[in-house]
């Protein structure tokens, strides 16, 4: 190491490089309960801070983040997950749900992570796009008014494919 | 780890260009670094840089961009337009500091 100034060229990150520049992602978000919520809004917040541009589509199961009547509300259940290392028949006693969920929020809010409410006006802050399945919108009668208000649409799958074109896709 | 020479600052970098010693920088610095990535500083980007020094002095680590955004008090959009594309990293190279782990 030497201890003289060098002549060498400053060293400088490259914050806009040519291979980052137009990347796109897309995030279907299709399930509803607690755990699954997570992965999608985190890789969409991190893509955010990297500077590409993210797409979310809530579908199915997924509704549910985005519902104003169960967005605050998801659960978690050991029921049929064998990642909990706990006997299958617990997670059905009464009460194990409730305790469950409230355990993971805790164990996010620990982390300083936000609720999902709050995650996805995190998300749209930095410049992030929602987009709401039409036909699950139809099957679960649920209208715009429904849906967290920044979401931007109710839209078809094709809108969806066509709007993201030449995006990388996270189906969750 | 090299050294590099910024504007008569002499300073220890890692391979990217973020300083590896945060008691080599001064405010002085922070401009040139900036300069360095196409930024003017305004008051704003310097509330956002001297609560990210502040922070980390206190916690020993870099403020993600939510920390920046909850207990620094900045909203979220602002730093997107102060520090376009990557707020977080561009906020912690020029405030000398390591760029932050924290996933959120």
């Amino acid at each position: 190491m030497s201890t003289t100034p060098d002549t060498a060229p400053a060293v400088v990150p490259n914050f806009e490089t040519d291979a980052g520049a137009g990347r796109k992602l897309a995030i279907i978000c299709s399930k509803g309960s607690l755990d699954m919520a997570y992965p999608g809004l985190i890789l969409a917040n991190a893509a955010l801070g990297e500077g590409v541009e993210v797409h979310m589509f809530f579908t199915f199961w997924g509704f549910d983040m985005i519902n104003k009547k169960t967005m605050g509300d998801l659960k978690f259940t050991m029921l049929g997950n064998t990642a909990t290392h706990m006997p299958q028949g617990l997670g059905g006693l009464p009460g194990m749900t409730g305790m469950a969920t409230s355990r993971l929020k805790k164990s996010i809010a620990d982390l300083d992570v936000p609720e999902v409410p709050q995650f996805l006006e995190l998300i749209v802050a930095s410049g992030g796009h929602l987009w709401a399945c039409r036909m699950s919108a139809d099957m679960n009668k649920l209208t715009e008014a429904d849906l967290y208000d920044d979401v931007e649409g109710i839209i078809s799958a094709s809108d969806f494919i066509e709007l993201t074109e030449g995006a990388q896709l996270l189906f969750i | 780890m090299p050294i590099t020479t910024l504007a008569g600052h002499q300073i220890h970098v890692d391979a990217e260009g973020f300083l590896t010693d945060p008691a080599e920088w001064d405010e002085d610095l922070a401009r040139v670094l900036a300069e360095q990535i196409g930024l003017t500083l305004t008051d704003e980007h310097w509330t956002a840089i001297r609560f990210l020094r502040a922070d980390f002095a206190t916690q020993g680590e870099t403020a993600t961009l939510r920390r920046i955004s909850t207990v620094g008090g900045i909203p979220i959009k602002q730093l997107f337009a102060l520090f376009p594309q990557k707020p977080a990293k561009k906020i912690a190279y020029v405030a000398g500091l390591p760029k932050p782990h924290g996933c959120v």
